[in-house]
């Protein structure tokens, strides 16, 4: 084991405490860090939940809410990176992920964590479907993971939505959005086209009123 | 495998996978015609099949190419196949999170990216669950689990593990 590795395991542990002590969250310059083997365990187990799909849903609750290794609006934003670069969504985003944690080999961690079981389970379950594929009762349970998948989904939008949809310029956004690509079927890159320049010119103004008034503050004192 | 064999993998999973902006199901009709009827690895059905075990599966659904790989060329065909999906783009991908995460010194900017994304992929996520289901839920039964299972998961701290396996349980009871 390097000193490296070591170090890292300890310093994953903190991260993934449940303690929500009012200190800042972790500070931003190093960053979370974990073990190219805890990152490869957690992505196996993001992956493994997720039959029938609400993969990016299981992704959040592992990498957000348990190990706590990324916070919301970090998390939604390599999403969305993730589905502007080319490739599969869910496997661009664990590479991102497993790269802030642990360069290189967290990317590999992450990446064969996130296929290496089901690649295998995919091959068995190909044997099976063909004796299978017309159990009516099969299809059944099917239908009941899907359905969980979907509220897996819908869960995400409502605990991602209760920490960043919190005034007005975010809603319209997100409802616009929502019109966008989910009822008038845009493709991605016309509804981040019209939605992505006024989210970043909200937020950029945002940051710097708070810089501003912060300044003042500090002037007055 | 013939080496003529792998670099056809190569090339049909390569190249497709470096045009797959939008997301992994975005290719699966460039990968039915060229496994079909391009290079004749499966018929229809099997294309079919292989489509809905992908889905249904735990995993990236993308891994549809490890069973097109295997149609073709057995175990080192469902390897290539997998690989020449996920590295090439996974490469890419850690050139941008890599340059992202160094970009200390932009901190300002990169957190108002963030947080003026965040916002519009809560949106994406809702588009992504509401098509979904229109898909997936033919029945009445499946749209109220769906709602009751969503109550649940936002209410309650239980193991979402436990809600999908319930869900599982419950469509075999309510379809048989």
């Amino acid at each position: 084991m390097t000193p490296n590795s070591s170090t890292s395991e300890v310093l994953a542990e903190p991260g993934a405490a449940e303690a929500p002590s009012p200190a800042a969250p972790i500070p931003e310059a190093p960053g979370p860090v974990a073990s190219s083997w805890e990152i490869a365990l957690t992505f196996n187990e993001i992956s493994l939940s997720s039959f029938g799909g609400g993969l990016s849903a299981w992704s959040r609750e592992m990498v957000v809410a348990r190990k706590k290794w990324m916070d919301d609006p970090e998390f939604l934003s390599a999403m969305t990176i993730c589905r502007i670069l080319p490739g599969a969504n869910q496997v661009n985003l664990a590479v991102f992920v497993g790269t802030k944690l642990n360069g290189l080999r967290g990317a590999g961690a992450a990446l064969t964590g996130l296929i290496f079981m089901p690649t295998v389970l995919l091959m068995g379950i190909a044997a099976l479907y063909a004796a299978f594929q017309r159990s009516h009762a099969l299809q059944h349970v099917l239908a009941g993971f899907a359905a969980a998948a979907v509220a897996m989904t819908l869960q995400m939008v409502w605990k991602t939505g209760r920490t960043t949809l919190t005034s007005v310029v975010p809603i319209v956004l997100f409802a616009v959005t929502f019109v966008l690509s989910g009822v008038l079927r845009w493709p991605l890159w016309g509804t981040l086209l019209v939605a992505a320049p006024f989210g970043v010119a909200w937020a950029w103004r945002r940051a710097h009123k708070r810089i501003t008034a912060r300044a003042a503050a500090g002037a007055a004192r | 495998m013939t080496l003529a064999l792998a670099l056809q993998l190569c090339s049909v999973f390569g190249i497709t996978s470096l045009l797959a902006f939008g997301g992994g199901n975005a290719v699966i009709p460039q990968f039915e015609k060229m496994t079909v009827h391009v290079y004749h690895w499966l018929t229809p059905q099997q294309f079919t099949d292989s489509f809905a075990i992908a889905q249904a599966a735990p995993g990236p659904s993308t891994l549809i190419v490890s069973l097109l790989g295997y149609r073709a060329g057995g175990i080192w065909g469902a390897l290539i196949a997998t690989a020449a999906m996920v590295v090439p783009t996974g490469l890419i991908v850690y050139g941008i999170a890599k340059v992202w995460d160094k970009g200390h010194g932009e901190k300002a900017f990169r957190h108002a990216f963030q947080d003026g994304l965040a916002p519009i992929t809560v949106g994406l996520i809702l588009a992504g669950g509401v098509i979904v289901a229109r898909h997936a839920e033919s029945t009445w039964a499946q749209v109220v689990m769906t709602l009751v299972a969503t109550v649940i998961l936002c209410a309650t701290k239980v193991n979402p593990l436990i809600v999908a396996l319930s869900c599982g349980v419950i469509g075999y009871v309510v379809g048989a």
